[in-house]
């Protein structure tokens, strides 16, 4: 069953076109990360699928709903975290959930959101006494107060500092296994590579590529090795990485030096990423 | 209905919870009205200075609730994405405007109720005695000022400049209507402006009303007036009203 489907999207902004055609399909129960940089259209796509906007083109399928025409019947089962929005600074964390909560015919427990979403201690906080993080965590409580089958992140962990990342990614992963199907865009290729079942990068309106991360970086077969030789950083790529290094290290055991910062890797979802966009640009 | 009351609770849990709203909306023209009357003294148009004051106050009051109140709130929860987000909920459109609509007037009459309770305590004013024709006539000034704030808001870009944009309006209106005293001697440009603006015959229909006795119905001109302001703001509201902010 598909939660989300997409077929030539099209949406322009006077002459500009912001999408080009894109189509995807999207699982239920399946996390689907759209990555690309900024002015690619991500937001523009989850928009049109929230019911934001309109669309020039295409069809589009939503928990089996238009979206463009879809009245409250769809909204009790989606949650929406915007890329940029505020709760009331004076409500409570408490308050906040308890507001949103009446919007729906059969909302969650709002103590038991508040906890997932890890905000228990600030239950009674007021919202401006809240961090940037903290914030954010209210965004998504109230996203889930309504126990969507679907959940839209737009963006959801910029601006976090690197501990609060890794805790919402740990919700995000949590949200998964309650069953949710989550549509989620992002410029960090690590989050989409942490979070993803699946991915589309998108540039310029266009998907250019689509896959699992696996796949996104399986497509290619070197591996990089880089070590400092007389203060000078050597990079070899290299299809029979053993060999390679074998021949290194035996080399330099033989004449007594070290291979100062030694590392091997293999190319990372960035890489490809980079690689990809570059390859457009061009 | 059931989201209606649900959401008109929260409303005025969160007008009264806000300090700025509290104080600048529901406060400002009850003290503006204890000020006022501290200072005047004697008759206006040959009835108790404290009598006129308060009609004026009252209907200062509409527009500074109604109209400003109304509109900052508005503007305020668009800017920084609050109208945007509930649209993503259940909650119908309609209804949530209605909320916070019937939420204004509410904080306008209890508004009023002070007002004449505050008059009547510092200078023995009397308590309107044409009650039902006083009620009618602040729910249209009410509802046409709140239709004009809606109007308002799709020409207010920011936040920060929308309490501005607002007192440059009701402040000048106010003093041009007569609501902090005749205008009689009002060069006659100043009048000329003054008898167009809605105000002018919203304090017409109080003035009326509370201080000669009269029915609303006694005052056909300043009915028609009003409801005109009000549906030329519904008209303008509808062209451009907006949910979401404008993007950065």
């Amino acid at each position: 069953m598909s939660a989300i489907s997409v077929r030539d999207l099209r949406k322009s902004y006077g002459t500009s076109e912001a999408l080009r055609g894109i189509s995807f399909e999207i699982k239920e129960g399946e996390v689907f990360g759209l990555l690309g940089p900024n002015g690619a259209g991500k937001t523009t796509t989850i928009e049109i699928l929230e019911g934001y906007r309109t669309r020039d083109g295409g069809d589009v399928e939503v928990l089996a709903f238009d979206p463009e025409r879809a009245g409250s019947a769809f909204r009790e089962r989606i949650g929406v975290v915007l890329q940029h929005s505020q709760l009331w600074p004076n409500l409570t964390v408490a308050e906040t959930h308890r507001m949103f909560a009446g919007y729906y015919e059969q909302p969650r427990n709002v103590d038991e959101v508040i906890a997932l979403v890890g905000l228990d201690e600030k239950r009674d906080a007021r919202v401006k006494t809240l961090s940037g993080g903290q914030k954010r965590r209210l965004d998504l409580g109230v996203a889930l107060v309504g126990d969507p089958d679907l959940v839209f992140l737009d963006e959801p962990t910029t601006g976090f500092d690197p501990a609060a990342r890794r805790a919402a990614w740990d919700m995000i992963r949590s949200l998964r296994s309650l069953g949710k199907t989550i549509l989620l865009t992002t410029h960090y290729l690590d989050e989409a590579e942490q979070l993803a079942d699946r991915l589309a990068v998108l540039r310029e309106g266009v998907i250019i590529r689509e896959g699992t991360p696996a796949e996104l970086t399986g497509g290619s077969s070197e591996t990089e090795i880089r070590y400092r030789r007389d203060g000078h950083d050597v990079v070899v790529r290299t299809t029979e990485p053993t060999k390679l290094l074998h021949k290194l290290t035996a080399e330099a055991v033989a004449e007594g030096r070290e291979l100062e910062g030694l590392s091997v890797r293999r190319p990372t979802l960035e890489d490809v990423y980079l690689a990809l966009t570059a390859e457009h640009r061009q | 209905m059931r989201l209606f009351r649900h959401q008109l609770r929260w409303e005025q849990r969160l007008f009264w919870r806000s300090r700025e709203s509290a104080v600048f909306v529901f406060l400002f023209p009850i003290l503006l009205f204890a000020l006022l009357t501290a200072v005047y003294n004697g008759r206006i148009d040959g009835r108790p200075a404290p009598w006129v004051l308060l009609a004026g106050m009252i209907g200062y009051g509409a527009a500074n609730t109604a109209f400003a109140g109304l509109a900052i709130t508005l503007v305020s929860r668009r800017e920084i994405g609050i109208l945007k987000r509930i649209r993503a909920t259940p909650l119908p459109p309609a209804v949530y405007l209605t909320a916070v609509l019937v939420s204004i007037m509410i904080v306008f009459a209890i508004q009023v109720a002070s007002l004449f309770v505050l008059g009547r305590l510092l200078e023995s004013t009397p308590w309107p005695s044409h009650l039902l024709s006083l009620v009618l006539a602040l729910a249209l000034g009410a509802a046409a000022f709140a239709a004009l704030g809606l109007a308002i808001t799709g020409f207010i870009r920011s936040l920060e400049g929308s309490s501005a944009v607002l007192n440059v309006i009701v402040l000048p209106m106010a003093f041009l209507t007569g609501s902090f005293g005749p205008t009689r001697h009002y060069p006659r440009v100043l009048r000329a402006i003054g008898d167009v603006l809605p105000l002018k015959y919203l304090l017409d229909l109080i003035k009326g009303i509370y201080l000669h006795g009269q029915q609303l119905w006694d005052k056909p001109l300043a009915i028609a007036v009003l409801g005109g302001w009000g549906l030329f703001g519904m008209a303008v509201a509808l062209g451009t009203f907006r949910w979401e902010p404008r993007e950065g």
